[in-house]
């Protein structure tokens, strides 16, 4: 944009000074809305049809809350260490900016790990997708969320790279920027699936 | 530019959405384990709790209502969550008619 630089403002957080950032940040909430609706049609199969087992095991049967716990705590730290980095940024220190990038990185690759570790787990008690209507629709809702995790590891490795070969610039923030919205909307839905799928499996 | 942007030297703001965000997770926990609640007060007790740490994250990590667009955010997060329960409630609701 032309004008961008009229609008340069030195008291504005770097990711905000241009127009474009502006207009991808305002974007990217725009997807997230998106995202929401696309994990509201998810869980409202899952709550649908979760207490379809057929012959396979019920949920009760199935989950187990200290490997839950364990996954909910590492990305819960994951979405404050996220929001650590974004707060260093804003201080201009790169070091600490990168981290507790890191940090955010290695609590979300626990997650996924301890997660993986779970769907095996099932799988090896015979709980497939193929075995019933409610682990279809588990494997589907929590495995989308698992996805778009590793996802947000592969995105936050390629900006760490960038933000080592370039340094703060107003592009290099604003992909800081967009990459936190992410992440901690992953936390967002996952304290959902915490709730509406582990908790509410156990207790009915 | 309108809206204020803090420059504080220490997170308060992060460590006490981190500190409240684990409050409501144990506590959901308790209500679910250890309440002896009916199980429909139960469900009603973690959802309201997942609901708040969910607003939590966007005011306290996510600052929803930053910058100049900040408004539109807001009311955009606010709709994605209305048709959110419209297209859960209603499932549940529809298909209780059936199953």
């Amino acid at each position: 944009m032309a004008e961008a630089a009229h609008h340069y403002d030195e008291t504005m957080p770097l990711e905000y000074r241009t127009e474009e950032s502006r207009l991808n940040i305002l974007g990217f909430w725009i997807f997230l809305g998106a995202e929401v609706a696309l994990f509201a049609t998810l869980f409202a199969t899952y709550l649908v049809l979760f207490q379809r087992t057929g012959h396979g095991p019920t949920a009760a049967d199935l989950f187990e809350i200290k490997d839950v716990m364990i996954e909910t705590l590492l990305l819960l730290t994951s979405s404050f260490t996220c929001g650590l980095a974004v707060f260093e940024m804003r201080r201009r220190r790169l070091t600490g900016l990168l981290v507790w990038l890191l940090v955010t990185l290695l609590l979300g690759a626990g997650f996924i790990t301890f997660e993986v570790r779970e769907f095996i787990h099932y799988v090896h008690e015979g709980a497939t997708m193929q075995t019933s209507a409610f682990l279809s629709s588990f494997f589907v809702l929590v495995g989308t969320h698992g996805a778009h995790v590793s996802l947000g590891i592969g995105w936050m490795t390629l900006i760490i790279i960038q933000l080592l070969q370039r340094g703060f610039t107003p592009r290099t923030a604003r992909k800081v920027f967009i990459v936190s919205l992410y992440w901690h909307f992953l936390d967002v839905v996952w304290i959902f699936i915490f709730t509406l799928v582990y908790l509410t499996g156990m207790v009915m | 530019m309108g809206t204020n942007y803090h420059h504080e030297t220490f997170p308060w703001k992060h460590i006490v959405g981190f500190i409240l965000s684990l409050v409501l997770t144990f506590a959901a926990l308790w209500i679910a384990f250890s309440s002896g609640l009916a199980t429909k007060a139960i469900l009603v007790g973690i959802v309201v709790l997942a609901v708040l740490q969910a607003v939590l994250q966007l005011f306290m990590f996510m600052h929803v209502t930053e910058s100049d667009s900040g408004k539109i955010q807001t009311i955009n997060m606010a709709y994605s969550f209305f048709i959110a329960i419209v297209v859960v409630a209603g499932s549940i609701w529809t298909m209780a008619f059936v199953l």
